[in-house]
């Protein structure tokens, strides 16, 4: 494969009325970690643009097997075997290559592994909750994993997350770093949630929404679910060696 | 010239939640035999270049609490003041250094640190010297878009006036959100989502 030229440009700026604003006080946690004052607008400089690379080396064979990477030997995690598939692709719609993917999650009865989870359904021996993947060259991804439960949380007195799996995406450049929260279509509390209402706009709801995925569920075996993310995409770089007037 | 429109939309942030160590620190949080470590621990070997120091503070909510939930990321520049990155074209960084650093804030303090490198210099889009930096990234519960900032060196004190970013935040009272007092080879470098002394936070 011909040896691409790194990209150089700096990033599409940020569309702020489709990501969620700071203070969202029906999320009442935002209240007091919410930035009150403006943001300063930031011209992307070589420390925005730039950003580490992850070799398919950083990451171990069954980092992407949460059934299997924290049960013991000939066990697996209890509830139902699901694979979520997709590709990281920039706003252009061009794949992001070697893209590292880390998610986390609750076990099948809606429990994380955490010595301040609070919820009273069972823990899972075979659970462990995290896995990892790095992309390949056209951004593809996946993993398999039991699907989460959805669990309460304390917010509102009777408030439910719904199912849902965390994603931290790591791109090219440090202005790309991005966290966000996949649900699983058809799930009722997608919209009753605060934490999803955190955004505004319903189309940008929608996009977290992964749909079942038929074509690629395993017989006999796991459900398919589809996922794509998008990161930030590049300018032009034909500025690279211009340094006035960019 | 060649110019690539947007097509699609940036997929929209989430809140990290509670358990954002669970995923990303996993063995900080007792989930071993997963990882061999976690990411971003160690950034400096015995054979990095550059003046040693630490990096120490705390994340702080708008009543002064704590954020003890917290994950910080760095990303800086090697001590020639060259990233360690493919879109780096000046020349090649120290292959010792990789310049990103993840560490979660203490369970109780919020304390994170980092043990790293004094950065160089890197120049601003129109070719001046910004003054040395470390660009942050801060994602907690209740925070529903990383927040991004960075941390100058109280030690720098007439680049840290050249400055073309400082320039932009205007108020001095604000800037020295920004700029971490020396003490030893430690910075000390609170952010404050917050308050009186909210922390300047960057639209990048």
């Amino acid at each position: 494969m011909q040896k691409k030229e790194p990209e150089t440009g700096a990033f599409f700026p940020r569309d702020r009325t489709w990501q969620p604003i700071a203070y969202t006080p029906w999320y009442k946690t935002s209240i007091l970690r919410s930035p009150q004052k403006a943001l300063i607008s930031l011209n992307n400089t070589l420390s925005e643009i730039t950003g580490p690379v992850f070799g398919h080396s950083t990451i171990g064979e069954a980092d992407n097997d949460l059934i299997h990477n924290f049960a013991k030997p000939g066990e697996s995690a209890i509830g139902p075997r699901i694979i979520v598939h997709g590709r990281v692709i920039d706003e252009r719609g061009h794949g992001v290559a070697g893209a590292l993917v880390e998610f986390w999650q609750a076990n099948a009865g809606g429990r994380y592994r955490h010595k301040n989870e609070g919820y009273l359904a069972a823990l899972d021996p075979n659970f462990g909750g995290c896995g990892r993947s790095i992309t390949d060259e056209q951004g593809y991804y996946s993993f398999r994993t039991v699907r989460p439960g959805p669990y309460p949380w304390p917010n509102g007195v009777n408030d439910w997350r719904p199912a849902h799996i965390h994603f931290s995406i790591f791109g090219h450049g440090f202005a790309q770093r991005l966290i966000t929260q996949m649900y699983f279509e058809g799930d009722p509390l997608i919209w009753k949630c605060p934490i999803v209402r955190t955004i505004s706009d319903e189309n940008a709801v929608r996009s977290l929404i992964a749909p079942l995925d038929m074509e690629n569920t395993i017989p006999m075996d796991a459900q398919a679910y589809h996922f794509d993310i998008v990161l930030r995409g590049r300018r032009s770089t034909l500025f690279e060696n211009r340094l006035e007037g960019n | 010239m060649t110019t690539y429109p947007a097509i699609v939309k940036e997929t929209p942030s989430q809140t990290a939640g509670p358990y954002v160590h669970i995923g990303l620190t996993p063995n900080h949080c007792g989930i071993t035999g997963v990882y061999d470590a976690d990411l971003g621990i160690e950034m400096v070997n015995d054979k990095t270049k550059g003046e040693r120091i630490n990096i120490q503070g705390r994340v702080l909510d708008g009543s002064g609490a704590p954020v003890a939930d917290a994950l910080v990321e760095i990303w800086q520049a090697d001590s020639s003041g060259l990233y360690n990155s493919p879109a780096e074209r000046r020349g090649e960084a120290d292959p010792n250094f990789t310049g990103w650093g993840r560490c979660p804030t203490n369970g109780e303090s919020g304390v994170y640190s980092f043990a790293t490198i004094k950065p160089g210099r890197v120049p601003y889009v129109d070719g001046r010297l910004m003054a040395p930096h470390i660009t942050f990234w801060i994602v907690a519960r209740g925070i529903n878009l990383g927040l991004q900032t960075r941390m100058y060196f109280g030690d720098e004190a007439e680049a840290n006036a050249m400055d073309p970013v400082l320039e932009k935040v205007r108020q001095p009272d604000r800037i020295e959100t920004l700029i971490a007092a020396r003490k030893g080879n430690v910075f000390g470098f609170d952010i404050r989502l917050q308050g009186d002394r909210e922390t300047v936070f960057f639209d990048i």
